[in-house]
């Protein structure tokens, strides 16, 4: 099964690597960017049988650090 | 007295720890690896030292954080051994849960290396209490992810219970309050982004970081 983990930083939690890429843009000329938020996207390929309270804790155990960041679990289709 | 030194796969501080350590002490300190999974008995003190710890892969302290050798030092550090974790070594206290908050990337996205000005804060504690109360004390920073962050009912919690240990006089790398050191609620655990094992020789162009592990050792005596 392949398992895709979003994470990202916390609503609130200033982002300086997301605020220098908007300034990049904005040097480049794209205009109408209001906010550039940078994250993580870690693909893992688990046994079928893996729980969603197993997916769970290797997000709050080790693959994001909640007092961070937030994480979102998506299983993706063969 | 016993102390110790934990080198992780990165560490690069360890050595100037051992130094301190041994030159403040009078004894050799023992050497620890990531991999030990039993500390040797009657340990006093262990020091996390900076460096970067299995390459900052995921996050600064993150995989350090989870290594074999923690499991022993949360243990010990829940009965009261005193722990000091310097710059990659705090980053692995937070990320094992034993202090609060995060180290983040520098609010100015550079690495930080030079000597800065800090705030003896709270000098009841067992690491700072050979300084004034609010000296100004000079050790040097080499991180890029010193960016201390927690939330705002955390930080209010650290101020209110005496647990700024050390405070940057003027912004250093963005972080809350300006907070460059924290103590847990036991008052055995400290963590810092300061190089205080940087500061105790003459030749190192000041001995400010001394008198913490001089304050540290005093007590275990």
């Amino acid at each position: 099964m392949k398992i895709r983990i979003h994470v990202s930083l916390k609503p609130g939690v200033l982002d300086p690597q997301g605020r220098a890429v908007h300034h990049s843009l904005e040097g480049l000329g794209f205009a109408g960017v209001d906010d550039v938020r940078i994250g993580r996207l870690i693909e893992l390929d688990v046994a079928d049988s893996t729980s969603d309270a197993a997916l769970n804790d290797m997000c709050e155990k080790l693959l994001a650090n909640t007092v961070i960041e937030n994480y979102r679990i998506e299983k993706v289709a063969a | 007295m016993k102390t110790a030194v934990v080198t992780f796969p990165g560490s690069n501080c360890d050595r100037d720890m051992w130094t301190a350590l041994r030159d403040v002490s009078g004894r050799d300190p023992l050497k620890l690896w990531h991999g030990d999974v039993e500390l040797p008995e009657g340990l006093e003190f262990i020091a996390l030292p900076g460096g970067f710890s299995y390459g900052d892969y995921l996050r600064s302290g993150a995989m350090a954080a989870n290594s074999p050798i923690m499991r022993s030092i949360v243990a010990a550090a829940n009965r009261g051994v005193p722990i000091l974790g310097v710059c990659n070594g705090f980053q692995v206290l937070t990320e094992a849960g034993l202090l609060p908050g995060a180290l983040m990337r520098n609010a100015g996205q550079t690495f930080i290396c030079r000597t800065v000005a800090l705030k003896v804060e709270n000098t009841q504690t067992m690491f700072t209490s050979s300084y004034a109360a609010d000296e100004e004390i000079h050790i040097p920073v080499a991180h890029h992810d010193g960016n201390y962050f927690a939330d705002e009912d955390t930080l209010d919690r650290l101020e209110g219970e005496g647990r700024i240990a050390f405070r940057y006089t003027e912004g250093c790398n963005g972080s809350r309050r300006d907070i460059a050191g924290i103590i847990n609620a036991a008052g055995n655990v400290l963590g810092m982004m300061p190089h205080p094992e940087r500061a105790v020789e003459d030749d190192h162009g000041g001995c400010d970081g001394r008198r913490l592990f001089e304050s540290a050792l005093a007590e275990l005596v």
